[in-house]
């Protein structure tokens, strides 16, 4: 379990994404319970309780089939938008950088 | 090409079904995900970053024209309207959904085609000659053996769970156009002093993070026992395969950690016992096959063609083009045509629906209705007329399809990378464009000459960056995305792995480095005809290294 | 967990022995590789039924000297993914001629069950899935066989040449 050694600071918010299992399209837990394919719709929560609110809805949403593999992914906000902190959730959430469509 | 049976057709339609009931259980729940994962694997779904993709089986990469017009169909309607040729021959569609996926199954099998085995850790698609059946220097075409090793495989029991993936090339010829040094097992097609067919069969290479080239384990397998030392092979490799650790587990770390003569005198111990058996190829049936794969019914014609010679002195583009896409066929006055796919600011190995559909088109005109992918994402019309060719060219122009750049420096082969890949570290695509951008001057291209760039967006190297002359594979450090650059690996006869020529570089910087390298070979070759991988090969890695930290 | 034996839902009559555990009397046992070896010349004097139990890393080879004293060889399957158990199958049916009960044990879920039985499994431990029906009609969801293996199929090599072939074109 976290514990909350470190004063909570602003910045450190937690997103929980997974992948819908019907089309397998990028899906971030909303704070109704829904899941949206927009990362500004994500639930955000402290990163100290993160896991523990966040871990249940997934593992429930997964035992429903509803999505597969959920996981927390760092975010931040700035400009009223969020922002995934890793290079590799920013284009997972707004990619592909490439236009290849036709 | 190989046509379908009621065998083959029953196989493949009952594969569809099958599947689409193990895709409906696991949407109801009756699967896990664990359960499910490695039965949809067997079937081509992946899931990636943004969606699922499915790979689709080109068998020794040979498309006719109706399966090419499906594909195009599957684009349209099931994805995004584009596919992904990959480094093995196959397609890829980056946007499917779960839900659709046994329809893609139900629909490709109306046309001989299906996913079975496109991924998961047993026999992959065989891979063979993107020029196999056309090529002047080919002594039988490996189509023939591919196919024999494709029924094999498909829906081994024995073999659907091994330690890893496994992937089998086919060679006809001498000069390797299918890499074969660097897959699990390569076979080369050889005829013995009395004229018979048969295989040196080698064995243990591959790419990744461990590099290898594979080693000849026999000089020469007569045909018919073809099946019987694969089988051997697999066997040995299943039972004592690493399977603790996922990254050691391929066929070239088991024969490397045991030695390539005491791995192959294990194959022959296994061999000696199944060699008569029920695996010995029928005569019968390997001539059933070869019959599928009669040459084609080509005009007797001349080797000169004035018509194409003439238009090849007053256009200029069209003689460029001319010069680095098209090669020498075996039938007088015909030639081997590759479709670029590396078009300025594509992404490699990318086509359309619209594409698809005229390539096709102009298969059924110009090249008996044949199309060939080759491992470099490149597609092929394997038997067009020289008088043809401009024809042909003109029709390509106007789908961008007619980028004269076949085997130059931007003709990059790359990996999906971090825009789609879920195992990626960094992107590829964006640096294959840069590229591009920075070489688009095409007399320069052409002045360079021969050059394989090939990017991979991490150590999996689905991008064949250990092969490529210039190779350079993403990495992440830090949160950025570095690319770290190889010199003179080379996929063919004289297969080798590139080797690291120093620190890696920022993405924004890769293009330019690779131009340092390049002006380097241009400075360094002894004549215009030296390439760039020869005179690597002569000088060695210092003077490249020196002219590109020079500044750093 | 039922016990699938040729298709059909099967009394289990064997009792799975642990290393530590006690020897039941009078009934037929399966233990581990090990314990044969440290104890079969005591198994083999006091039960008339033995079975042995190969994990995914025991060879055919390891028994193959032992199988008169088997009726029944039980081959462990980790997870899916281990596929060692095919070869070991294989090997004792075609090369050490053993025809008595070669059962899959662990994960074993009815999608690799065809592959089983192609590979000379005639009974499977089925965890929670009782559709005995749905695990027969498993095995002949996909009826063509383009290789040999160990069961009746003819492989296309051999059915395609044969006069009856020209029939079902």
């Amino acid at each position: 379990m976290a514990t909350a050694k470190q004063p909570m600071t602003t910045d450190t918010l937690q997103a929980l994404t997974a992948n819908r299992l019907i089309d397998g399209l990028v899906v971030y837990l909303t704070e109704t319970g829904e899941w949206s394919t927009r990362v500004d719709d994500a639930a955000l929560v402290p990163a100290e309780t993160g896991e523990i609110v966040l871990a249940a809805t997934g593992e429930q949403a997964v035992s429903t089939n509803h999505v597969v593999a959920p996981y927390l992914i760092d975010v931040e906000t700035g400009g009223g938008e969020v922002n995934p902190t890793r290079f590799r959730e920013r284009i997972r959430a707004f990619g592909p950088t490439v236009n290849t469509s036709v | 090409m190989y046509q379908y049976d009621t065998y083959d057709k029953t196989l493949v339609d009952q594969r569809a079904r099958q599947y689409r009931d193990q895709a409906e259980r696991r949407v109801e729940g009756d699967l896990t995900e664990d359960e499910f994962r490695p039965l949809r694997l067997m079937n081509g779904l992946y899931q990636e970053l943004h969606s699922y993709m499915m790979r689709i089986n080109i068998p020794y990469g040979t498309l006719s024209s109706a399966q090419l017009r499906k594909l195009a169909h599957v684009a349209r309607t099931y994805d995004r309207g584009y596919g992904h040729f990959t480094t093995r021959q196959n397609i890829q569609f980056n946007w499917v959904t779960l839900e659709q996926s046994p329809d893609i199954l139900a629909e490709l099998a109306g046309v001989e085609m299906h996913a079975i085995q496109s991924s998961g850790n047993c026999i992959r698609n065989v891979t063979a000659d993107a020029f196999a059946g056309a090529a002047a220097d080919e002594i039988e075409d490996s189509r023939i053996w591919a196919e024999i090793i494709r029924q094999w495989s498909t829906l081994h029991p024995e073999f659907a769970f091994l330690p890893r993936k496994f992937k089998i090339a086919v060679t006809g010829s001498p000069n390797d156009r299918a890499a074969i040094r660097v897959h699990d097992i390569g076979v080369a097609l050889h005829l013995n002093a009395e004229g018979e067919t048969g295989f040196e069969v080698v064995v243990g290479g591959g790419q990744g993070r461990t590099p290898m080239i594979a080693k000849t384990i026999r000089e020469f397998l007569p045909a018919r026992h073809l099946l019987s030392y694969l089988e051997a092979i697999l066997r040995v490799y299943n039972q004592f395969g690493r399977r603790d650790n996922k990254y050691k587990a391929r066929i070239k770390i088991l024969v490397h950690e045991i030695g390539a003569q005491p791995f192959a005198e294990a194959v022959e111990k296994e061999w000696e016992q199944i060699k008569d058996s029920a695996l010995l190829l029928p005569e019968d049936e390997v001539a059933r096959i070869t019959s599928f794969f009669a040459p084609p019914q080509l005009e007797k014609l001349g080797p000169t063609a004035p018509a194409f010679d003439a238009k090849r002195l007053t256009d200029r583009a069209f003689a460029a083009w001319a010069k680095a896409n098209v090669v020498a066929h075996k039938a007088p006055g015909y030639g081997i045509v590759t479709i670029s796919l590396k078009a300025p600011e594509r992404a490699p190995g990318d086509a359309t629906h619209t594409q698809m559909d005229a390539i096709a088109d102009l298969a059924d005109h110009f090249s008996q209705g044949e199309i060939r992918v080759t491992h470099e994402q490149n597609l092929v019309l394997p038997h067009v007329k020289l008088t043809h060719l401009f024809g042909l060219w003109q029709a390509l122009a106007h789908h961008e399809l007619a980028t004269a750049n076949a085997g130059l420096a931007t003709d990059i082969v790359s990996c999906p990378g971090l825009d789609f890949c879920s195992l990626a570290s960094a992107r590829s695509i964006p640096v294959a464009q840069r590229i591009g951008r920075q070489l688009s001057d095409i007399e320069r291209l052409h002045d360079i000459g021969e050059l394989r760039i090939k990017i991979s967006g991490c150590v999996n190297a689905c991008g064949h960056h250990h092969v490529g002359h210039i190779g350079i594979l993403g990495v992440e450090k830090k949160g950025e995305e570095f690319y770290q650059i190889t010199l003179g690996g080379d996929p063919g006869t004289d297969a080798a792995i590139g080797n690291i020529i120093g620190p890696a570089f920022a993405g924004d910087r890769v293009a330019g480095a690779v131009e340092n390298l390049i002006d380097t070979y241009l400075a360094q070759r002894s004549t215009n005809a030296e390439r760039f991988i020869d005179t690597y090969r002569r000088i060695g890695a210092q003077p490249f290294k020196e002219n590109l930290y020079a500044t750093a | 967990m039922p016990l699938l034996r040729n298709g059909h839902i099967a009394l289990d009559q064997w009792v799975a022995v642990g290393d530590d555990e006690a020897l039941p009397e009078d009934a037929p046992i399966i233990v581990s590789l090990a314990r044969w070896r440290a104890e079969r010349g005591s198994l083999v004097d006091e039960y008339r039924q033995i079975g042995i139990r190969l994990k995914g890393g025991d060879n055919a080879e390891e028994i193959a000297n032992d199988l008169p004293y088997f009726d029944l060889v039980a081959i462990e399957f980790a997870s899916i993914a281990d596929g060692r158990g095919y070869s070991t199958a294989r090997l004792l049916r075609d090369r050490y001629g053993y025809s008595g009960e070669l059962r899959a044990v662990g994960h074993i879920i009815r999608d690799i069950f065809p592959f089983l039985h192609r590979c000379g499994f005639d009974a499977v431990e089925a965890r929670n899935d009782r559709d005995a029906k749905a695990w027969r009609e498993s095995v002949g969801a996909i009826n063509v066989a383009y290789q040999p293996a160990t069961d009746n199929r003819l492989p296309t090599t051999v059915l395609r040449h044969l006069p009856l072939a020209a029939a079902a074109e």
